[in-house]
């Protein structure tokens, strides 16, 4: 009789221990199948596709920096040797043109950025070399933005980015590649 | 005002558990909410390279993706070592990149089209060859945001 009485006055409420095991159980199952995937990367914009042949401009050569990466992953920038470790800098030297040199580009706005790879060059410094020069633009935004409006580019309105974003476009064309040291 | 606390004299001092299940359940959400099933297995080796000037790609379902590498051991004796391209979970032909896209595209509603990017997982390893092929069709195929997969580097 006791027992009865005890089970009248359980009767009115579920037992909610084993919930947290169940639960616990489908978050076991959750952190076990999936995977938190960062997924960041550099951001490009191809150019528009077009069966014609690009009408061929006529680049001063001051205004052109030419990035060429061959099969061996050796870079040649404007016809001269060189290394992917001092390519942000002379690139940004290039843009700005702080020195007013006769051979770099007469302002922001009318530098180009020109690479070209080989089919052969590794993906690995293609994307390094790629990363370089937008990091060159990038800083050179940034600043911008810190002498006009003293905060970074990102924190900026979006017509103040807008206004820097003209005033430093980012010209990066690229090439139909080589094709001499292509794998097979 | 006397019943009351004279029902909590009487009962023991248990701490109730009845609440250990919603702060699992929060949990359980947390991480149903923030992370992926990857949906498709990898059958190429897939390393990406480190970069500086990165962009996180904000909305997943707005992503499509295309994994480029070499075949891994178990797919060599039938794919080769040349490196390939994967869509979804089989290999491709670059010539089927546009019905792939085509796919993924009718997938998302119409206003949100125009924010459709494409993420190229390439392997560092892998000669530009290939990767110009992909580019080259993304074009075609009126594919123009693109977003080269790099792991973070330390400035």
């Amino acid at each position: 009789m006791a027992k009865k009485s005890a089970r009248d006055r359980m009767s009115n409420e579920v037992n909610a221990g084993s919930m947290a095991d169940i639960a616990f159980l489908l978050l076991i199952f959750f952190l076990v199948t999936t995977t938190i995937d960062v997924d960041k990367g550099v951001l490009v914009k191809l150019p528009p596709w077009s069966e014609e042949p690009p009408e061929v401009e006529k680049m001063k050569t001051r205004n052109v920096y030419s990035v060429l990466v061959n099969a061996q992953n050796q870079l040649l920038v404007r016809g001269e040797p060189a290394s992917v470790n001092n390519l942000r800098d002379n690139a940004k030297e290039f843009i700005m043109n702080p020195r007013k040199r006769e051979d770099m580009a007469e302002k922001p706005t009318k530098a180009i950025i020109s690479i070209k790879n080989d089919r052969g060059t590794s993906y690995e410094t293609y994307l390094e070399v790629y990363n370089e020069l937008k990091a060159a633009y990038n800083e050179l935004r940034n600043e911008e933005a810190q002498r006009k409006y003293g905060k970074e580019f990102e924190y900026l309105t979006r017509e103040q980015q807008r206004e820097i974003r003209s005033r430093i476009p980012l010209v990066i064309s690229e090439a139909e590649p080589t094709n001499f040291g292509e794998e097979n | 005002m006397g019943k009351f606390t004279k029902k909590r004299g009487k009962s023991t001092p248990a701490i109730s558990t009845a609440s250990l299940p919603d702060i699992i359940f929060m949990l359980l959400f947390f991480f149903m909410v923030v992370t992926v099933l990857r949906d498709s297995e990898l059958k190429v080796n897939n390393n990406v390279p480190q970069a500086t000037e990165l962009t996180k790609l904000e909305k997943k379902s707005l992503v499509n993706y295309l994994y480029i590498g070499r075949p891994l051991k178990q797919y060599q004796a039938t794919y080769g070592t040349k490196p390939r391209l994967q869509l979804g979970d089989k290999f491709s032909d670059v010539t089927e990149i546009p019905l792939f896209l085509e796919k993924h595209r009718s997938s998302v509603p119409e206003n949100q089209r125009p924010g459709i990017n494409s993420s190229l997982r390439v392997d560092g390893k892998v000669t530009m060859g290939i990767v110009t092929d992909v580019k080259t069709e993304l074009r075609k195929a009126g594919q123009l945001k693109v977003n080269y997969s790099a792991k973070p580097r330390a400035k």
